[in-house]
């Protein structure tokens, strides 16, 4: 059996790009293995964080272009097409708790963004 | 079991019948009740109430009272356009003039009245009309066109929104009233002498004391009537509106007991002489009266609804209050209680004031106490506090008069504290006060549309709408809740109030803003807003690094999103005018990019498809060839569209294309609270739609004629003449005051139109403000429009220039690579996003990149 939690000494963890190129409270949407992810820089301490970049509503891979915020202190994405909000840090949609994005460990390591990956998911 | 249960049909689908049947399916009826309703006119239930609306401003669809699919869903049968012409009482079961026949269990008449005709020689002559329903009111209307002048029978309530609607159809308007007033139900002399004057200063011709003998047409054509005084007059129609008689013809043939002057007659729980049948609405006659208002229809319904299926605890009708108010050709006038001081003892008090045209009379206990009843004539404010009074029987200040002296001091005007929970505040749908309040308490009520939707309070006449506002706001002070317009959990202010903190602190930034009058991070509401007005006020490149978060995902990729993530490109276009040569670069791009292309509802192109990454690519490209932005993505001006005007069309007066092209210039990249459209039309045919924008400009002989307010879109409304005849500068002086004023005090995502509905003072205010200056403001206005015209940027080209900007344009931020998950297929020579079927086919063939991660 595949460990179903993973410590982050099991994470491979792959360079994106440099913090510089996220504006600050914006996302970028990179290609990691195979998969799109979407990546947002958001606050004063530049907090990042990861989820797919698929908008589970409308289909589209667009999540990085959403506008980034907070509702009563949980921060959040909004879908850019059609507004749903996103938990970014469980990915869970807060106006319908039955769909969520994949969230992933992200860190910022010498001004680098790096994403984990599990063995999992590269396959 | 479905076969245990009883049949209820009910004649007549009007205003009354249909409330019975919507409070049987509110009250659960339809687990032991089929309900079968037949509806004599050719369309459901509307409201009759407001049908004089239907000459203004409002269709059949806006007055249906049906709920879609009220009937469908509830599986209520309804017979619609079919009418019942027998029962038989014994078999229990009506026929209908279809031949539909039902058996029922119980059946209730609700088939209202119809106008009385009054038996004048010629009374049936072409020409003549009632004033009663949607089709009394086509007929009318389509007379109404080859018409001058109408004349209306009868002064009462009904008669002079008759005589109204006749107005609004432009014709030359008379009343002729039988009796020696107008309103002789409700106003007593001077009363009706006060009226008389408003209404005829409104340039509607009222004859009192006026018999008709004869109705004179030659050759089939109505051209005059004659009085009893020997006198006459000439008219092209005329509009019986002299009361209303029951239709009781089906239980006058089945044998129901019937009033002396008809009307079935009914007891307390709505029950005609035979008790399993019903009556109710202005047809039934309780204790000798026939109610002829809708209020006391629904409170019939109600117990007829409750003694179906509460039984013998059920509400009993004990008569009802006829207390109204109305607007009459504009005039406010309200009569209730003991309006005539007919109670033994009674005093009357009364101010006229013939200046400003108002005649108030209240009517008082023998010992000064109480409030009995009342007149109020040209200024009915007072009437929601005064009806209160005296149904609560609440004590009187002791000088009464101070209640008609203006209530909106409040000082003499009642509080809603002192009102006990019984008082009925709306009487057209029976709800109390403590109703009202309860629903506020339980359901966390804030919002005054809110509260009339879950209470139905509000959604009759209208007239009780202040007091529950008053409820309402008194509710919600008492429970500690601020009746708030923040603009969202970040920020504890309006738009309006933001914008002026934003400017006279001159913060140049969301964060700053939010760090001086905000909390958190802020959300997808407070940052486009936000972002809108730093845009407008010091027009700063939008994408530059402090901003390009706030923005909308249109206006941060400089285009619109489709629905799979691409984006459509819409270059400005002025006027809608283009050369040849720019025309053909718009096909060379769509062709090298593979765009699908369309001509938009706003005279210019719009190319589709286009992916993220190739947006800068286009741009290069158009910004060579001479376009800009068209800010199609924005909350900003839009277009200014035109028409051909004098330059070319045999018509035009102005050259319209030219001014529209020098507007659009002028506003161009505006960001304002919602988009901003604009026309110009280059004579009285208005080609260009100028009556139907935020601001629209039509040429005249002299000038243009400038409209404001207008909108096309969700809620069609049309513009409003705002100045005229001005010559060009003066033109965009107003302008500019117009724009900067309204971006500086709309809500957020609020058009012109809304944003006016809701200015108070309305045109007149609106006037004063941009015409005369009454606030001083006008200098700085304009100053606000000259700063962003000199600080116009091409949003576009701006982009393309700058490396770094563009680099945000590419999908991947680590890989050239453009979003793989894009399908396409082809129609009518263009391409099309696929649906998800064709996606199925097109992506076997492809490989893992598409399918999101699970
Ligand atoms: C492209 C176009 C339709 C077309 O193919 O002709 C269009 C397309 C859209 N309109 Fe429109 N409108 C277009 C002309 C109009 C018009 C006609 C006009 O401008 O003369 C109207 C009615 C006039 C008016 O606004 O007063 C119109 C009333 C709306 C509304 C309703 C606005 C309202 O106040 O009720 C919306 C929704 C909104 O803005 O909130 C809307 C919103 C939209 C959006 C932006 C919806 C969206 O958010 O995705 C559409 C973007 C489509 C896309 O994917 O690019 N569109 N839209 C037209 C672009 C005109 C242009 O050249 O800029
Ligand atoms: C212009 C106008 C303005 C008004 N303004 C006000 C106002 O401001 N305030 C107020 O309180 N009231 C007002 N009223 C009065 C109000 O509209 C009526 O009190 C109310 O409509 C009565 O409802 P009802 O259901 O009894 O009758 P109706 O609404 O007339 O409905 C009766 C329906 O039954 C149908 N019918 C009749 N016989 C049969 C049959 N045998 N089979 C099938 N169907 C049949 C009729 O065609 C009609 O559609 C106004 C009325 C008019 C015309
Ligand atoms: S009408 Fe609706 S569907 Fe058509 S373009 Fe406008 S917004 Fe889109
Ligand atoms: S009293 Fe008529 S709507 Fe409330």
């Amino acid at each position: 059996m595949v460990q179903s939690t993973t410590t982050t000494d099991s994470i491979d963890w792959v360079t994106i790009c440099a913090l510089d190129a996220i504006a600050p409270n914006t996302g970028v949407n990179a290609l990691v293995g195979t998969e799109q992810v979407a990546i947002f820089r958001i606050g004063p301490t530049d907090e990042v964080y990861a989820t797919g970049n698929f908008d589970p509503f409308s289909n589209a891979f667009v999540m990085s272009r959403g506008i980034l915020g907070d509702r009563q202190g949980v921060l959040k994405v909004a879908s850019p097409i059609y507004k749903q909000n996103f938990d970014l840090k469980t990915g869970v949609c807060l106006d319908d708790e039955t769909v969520s994005l994949p969230v992933y460990s992200v860190r910022v390591v010498n001004d680098q963004v790096q994403i984990g990956t599990s063995c999992q998911m590269r396959h | 079991m479905p076969n245990s249960k009883q049949t209820l049909v009910v004649v007549g689908n009007g205003m009354v019948g249909h409330r019975l049947l919507e409070l049987m399916v509110a009250k659960g009826a339809l687990d032991h009740w089929h309900l079968i309703t037949f509806c004599e006119e050719p369309r459901v239930a509307y409201d009759r109430v407001h049908l004089s609306e239907y000459f203004v401003d409002k269709t059949a669809a806006d007055l249906t009272l049906v709920e879609p699919g009220f009937y469908q869903d509830n599986g209520i049968r309804i017979y619609v356009g079919d009418r019942i012409v027998e029962i038989d009482r014994q078999q229990q079961r009506v026929t209908s003039a279809n031949g539909v026949e039902i058996a029922y269990d119980r059946l209730v008449l609700a088939t209202g009245s119809y106008p009385f005709v009054p038996p004048i020689k010629g009374n049936d002559t072409p020409g003549t009309f009632v004033y009663r329903t949607i089709d009394d009111l086509d007929a009318i209307k389509a007379y109404g066109a080859q018409s001058r002048v109408g004349v209306v029978v009868g002064g009462g309530l009904l008669g002079l929104e008759c005589a109204n609607a006749l107005k609004s159809l432009g014709l030359d308007t008379h009343v002729v009233e039988f009796a020696p007033r107008l309103m002789p139900v409700q106003l007593d002399e001077t009363g009706g002498d006060v009226l008389k004057e408003k209404i005829e200063s409104l340039g509607v011709q009222v004859h009192t004391s006026k018999v008709t003998t004869e109705i004179v047409s030659e050759n089939g054509k109505l051209v005059s009537m004659q009085f009893a005084d020997e006198t006459s007059l000439q008219t092209d129609m005329i509009v019986f509106s002299a009361g209303i008689r029951p239709r009781d013809e089906l239980a006058r043939s089945c044998g129901l007991q019937l009033g002396d002057r008809g009307g079935v007659v009914i007891n307390e729980a709505c029950q005609t002489s035979d008790p399993k049948i019903y009556a109710i609405g202005e047809c039934a006659l309780y204790q000798g009266r026939i109610f002829g208002l809708v209020a006391p229809g629904y409170q019939m319904a109600e117990v007829v609804s409750d003694q179906l299926l509460a039984g013998t605890t059920a509400q009993q009708f004990t008569g009802a209050d006829m207390s109204t108010k109305l607007k009459l050709l504009g005039v406010d006038v309200a009569s209730f209680g003991d309006n005539f001081a007919k109670t033994p003892g009674a005093k009357e008090l009364a101010v006229t004031d013939t200046v400003a045209g108002t005649y108030k009379k209240l009517v008082v206990s023998a010992d000064g106490k109480l409030l009995l009843g009342g007149i109020l004539v040209g200024d009915a404010a007072a009437y929601g506090t005064l009806l209160q009074l005296m149904q609560n029987q609440m004590p009187l200040p002791t000088n009464p008069l101070s209640l008609l002296v203006p209530v909106s001091g409040g000082a003499a005007a009642l509080t809603m504290d002192k009102l006990p929970d019984t008082a009925q505040i709306c009487s057209c749908n029976n709800v109390s006060k403590g109703q009202l309040c309860e629903t506020i308490r339980e359901d966390g009520i804030t919002d005054l549309p809110t509260l009339k939707k879950c209470t139905t309070a509000g959604t009759g006449c209208g007239g009780c709408v202040p007091l529950v506002k008053d409820i309402l706001t008194s509710e919600l002070k008492k429970a500690g809740v601020e009746v708030n317009n923040h603009l969202c959990e970040h920020f504890p202010y309006s738009r309006q109030e933001l914008y002026h903190l934003l400017r006279v602190g001159e913060i140049k930034s969301f964060d700053a803003l939010l760090a001086q009058y905000g909390t958190g991070y802020g959300c997808e509401i407070c940052k486009p807003t936000v972002g809108s007005m730093l845009a407008s006020s010091w027009n700063d490149y939008v994408l530059n690094t402090p901003h390009v978060g706030l923005q909308d995902t249109n206006d941060s990729f400089l285009a619109n999103i489709q629905k799979d993530g691409t984006y459509s490109v819409i270059p400005r276009i002025p006027g809608g005018e283009i050369t040849p040569e720019k025309l053909i670069v718009l096909g060379q791009v769509a062709q090298e990019f593979d765009l699908y292309t369309k001509i938009t509802g706003a005279q210019r192109v719009d190319l589709f498809g286009a992916r993220v990454d190739q947006l800068p690519l286009i741009w290069q490209r158009l910004v060579e060839a001479g376009f800009e932005s068209g800010h199609a993505y924005g909350k900003a001006l839009r277009t200014v569209k035109s028409c051909v005007g004098s330059t070319w069309c045999r018509f035009g007066v102005q050259d319209s294309t030219s001014l529209a092209i020098e507007l659009e210039l002028r506003y161009r990249g505006l960001r304002s609270p919602h988009k901003l459209k604009s026309a110009v039309s280059g004579c009285t045919r208005e080609c260009a739609e100028a009556q139907g924008k935020d601001f629209g400009i039509i040429a005249t002989e002299n000038g243009w004629n400038l409209y404001v307010c207008g909108n096309g879109g969700m809620k069609p409304q049309h513009a409003i003449l705002l100045a005229t005849d001005l010559d060009k500068e003066t033109l965009i002086k107003y302008l500019d005051r117009f724009l900067v004023f309204y971006i500086r005090t709309a809500d957020k995502l609020e058009r012109t139109s809304t944003w006016f509905n809701k200015l108070e003072g309305g045109l007149d205010y609106l006037k004063q403000v941009i015409i005369e200056d009454s606030l001083g403001i006008a200098d700085e206005l304009e100053a606000q429009m000259q700063y962003h015209v000199d600080t116009y940027q091409c949003e576009w080209k701006t982009t393309i220039e700058t490396p770094e900007k563009v680099r945000r344009f590419s999908h991947f931020v680590n890989a050239d690579a453009a979003d793989p998950s894009l399908a396409y297929v082809q129609e009518r020579g263009q391409k099309r996003p696929a649906t998800e079927a064709e996606r199925v086919v097109l992506n076997q063939s492809q490989d893992a990149l598409t399918t999101p991660v699970q």
